[in-house]
C-alpha cells in the first residue's frame, strides 16, 4: 500500500532539511457539503519525526492546517543514508508511518 | 526560501494519489494507538478548543507572549485562496522549545504547534487555512519565555477547509 507520507530529507554539512507532504483531507468540522450538512472533523492531530530513536520534530495540529499538509524544518546530527521515521495519527485514530532515507 | 524540491515531491504525490486513498483503514481508538501516544506528547486538546487567540495561548502556555522583532514571520499580504496560506517563521532567539501558529478570526484560533528539540532549527514552514482576513500570530517559546509576531493577511476567498 502506498504511503500517505512523502518526505524529502537532504543532508548538507551537519544540517538536514526535511520537507514532508501528507495526503489527508484535514476536514475542520466547520465546512458544509453541497447538501448543506457539516462535514465531520477529520484531521491529523499529531505528527512526529524521529532520527536515531530521538524525536527531532513534532507537531500538534488542529483542523486549521491545510488539506494535504506540508511542513518544512531542519535539524542537526544526521548524515546521508541515515533513516528518518515519520508517523502521524488523526482524530479518528487512524495512523500511518514511513521511513525515509536521508539523501 | 527554496521550494523547488517540493514541486517535484508534489508530482510524486499526484501520481500516487489513487493508491493513497486506501490509507486510514486501521481505525484504532485514539488512546490505544501506540506510536504517538507517549505521555510527554500529550495533545493539547483544550488549546485546540479555545475560540480566541488569547484563550488558546493561555491554555497552551499559561501565560502571554511579548511582541519581538526577533521573531520573523513570512506570510503573504494577500491570500487569494484562504484554504492554503503558506506561512513560515524563523527566529534568532536562543533555546527555542516550541513554535505555535494562530489565526484570530478562525473558528478555532490555534492552528498548529511544533515542538523544537535541541539540535532542531527554530524555523518552520507550513500551510494553513484562513476563514477570512485576519491577524496571523506566531508564538515562539524560548528559554521559558514567550515571544510573538503578528501580521495581517487579507483573504479574498475564505477557506477554512472548503
Amino acid at each position: 500500500m502506498a504511503s500517505s507520507i512523502r518526505v524529502r530529507a537532504t543532508a548538507s554539512g551537519e544540517n538536514t532539511e526535511v520537507q514532508a507532504l501528507i495526503q489527508h483531507p484535514m476536514d475542520s468540522g466547520f465546512i458544509k457539503d453541497a447538501k448543506g450538512e457539516l462535514i465531520p472533523a477529520h484531521f491529523i492531530t499529531q505528527l512526529k519525526f524521529e532520527h536515531d530513536g530521538k524525536t527531532v520534530f513534532a507537531a500538534d495540529w488542529g483542523g486549521g492546517v491545510s488539506k494535504d499538509p506540508y511542513v518544512k524544518f531542519s535539524f542537526k546530527g544526521a548524515k546521508k543514508g541515515d533513516e528518518l521515521k515519520i508517523s502521524w495519527i488523526d482524530n479518528k485514530g487512524a495512523t500511518d508511518t514511513t521511513t525515509a532515507k536521508i539523501q | 526560501m527554496s521550494d523547488i524540491g517540493f514541486s517535484a515531491t508534489r508530482r510524486l504525490i499526484l501520481q500516487g494519489a489513487g493508491a493513497v486513498a486506501l490509507v486510514g483503514l486501521g481505525n484504532l481508538p485514539f488512546g490505544m494507538a501506540p506510536a504517538l501516544a507517549a505521555a510527554n506528547d500529550k495533545y493539547p486538546e483544550d488549546a485546540f478548543k479555545a475560540k480566541s487567540e488569547a484563550d488558546a495561548i493561555k491554555a497552551l502556555y499559561g501565560k502571554s507572549p511579548e511582541p519581538s522583532d526577533k521573531v520573523k514571520m513570512d506570510a503573504p499580504e494577500i491570500a487569494e485562496n484562504g484554504s492554503v496560506v503558506p506561512i513560515s517563521v524563523s527566529t534568532t532567539l536562543a533555546d527555542v522549545t516550541s513554535i505555535a501558529f494562530l489565526v484570530s478570526e478562525n473558528p478555532v484560533a490555534l492552528v498548529a504547534t511544533y515542538r523544537i528539540p535541541a539540535g532542531t532549527a527554530p524555523s518552520v514552514a507550513n500551510r494553513i487555512k484562513m476563514a477570512r482576513t485576519s491577524n496571523v500570530t506566531v508564538v515562539v517559546e524560548a528559554g521559558g519565555k514567550l515571544y510573538s509576531a503578528t501580521k495581517e493577511v487579507k483573504v479574498t476567498v475564505g477557506g477554512c477547509g472548503g
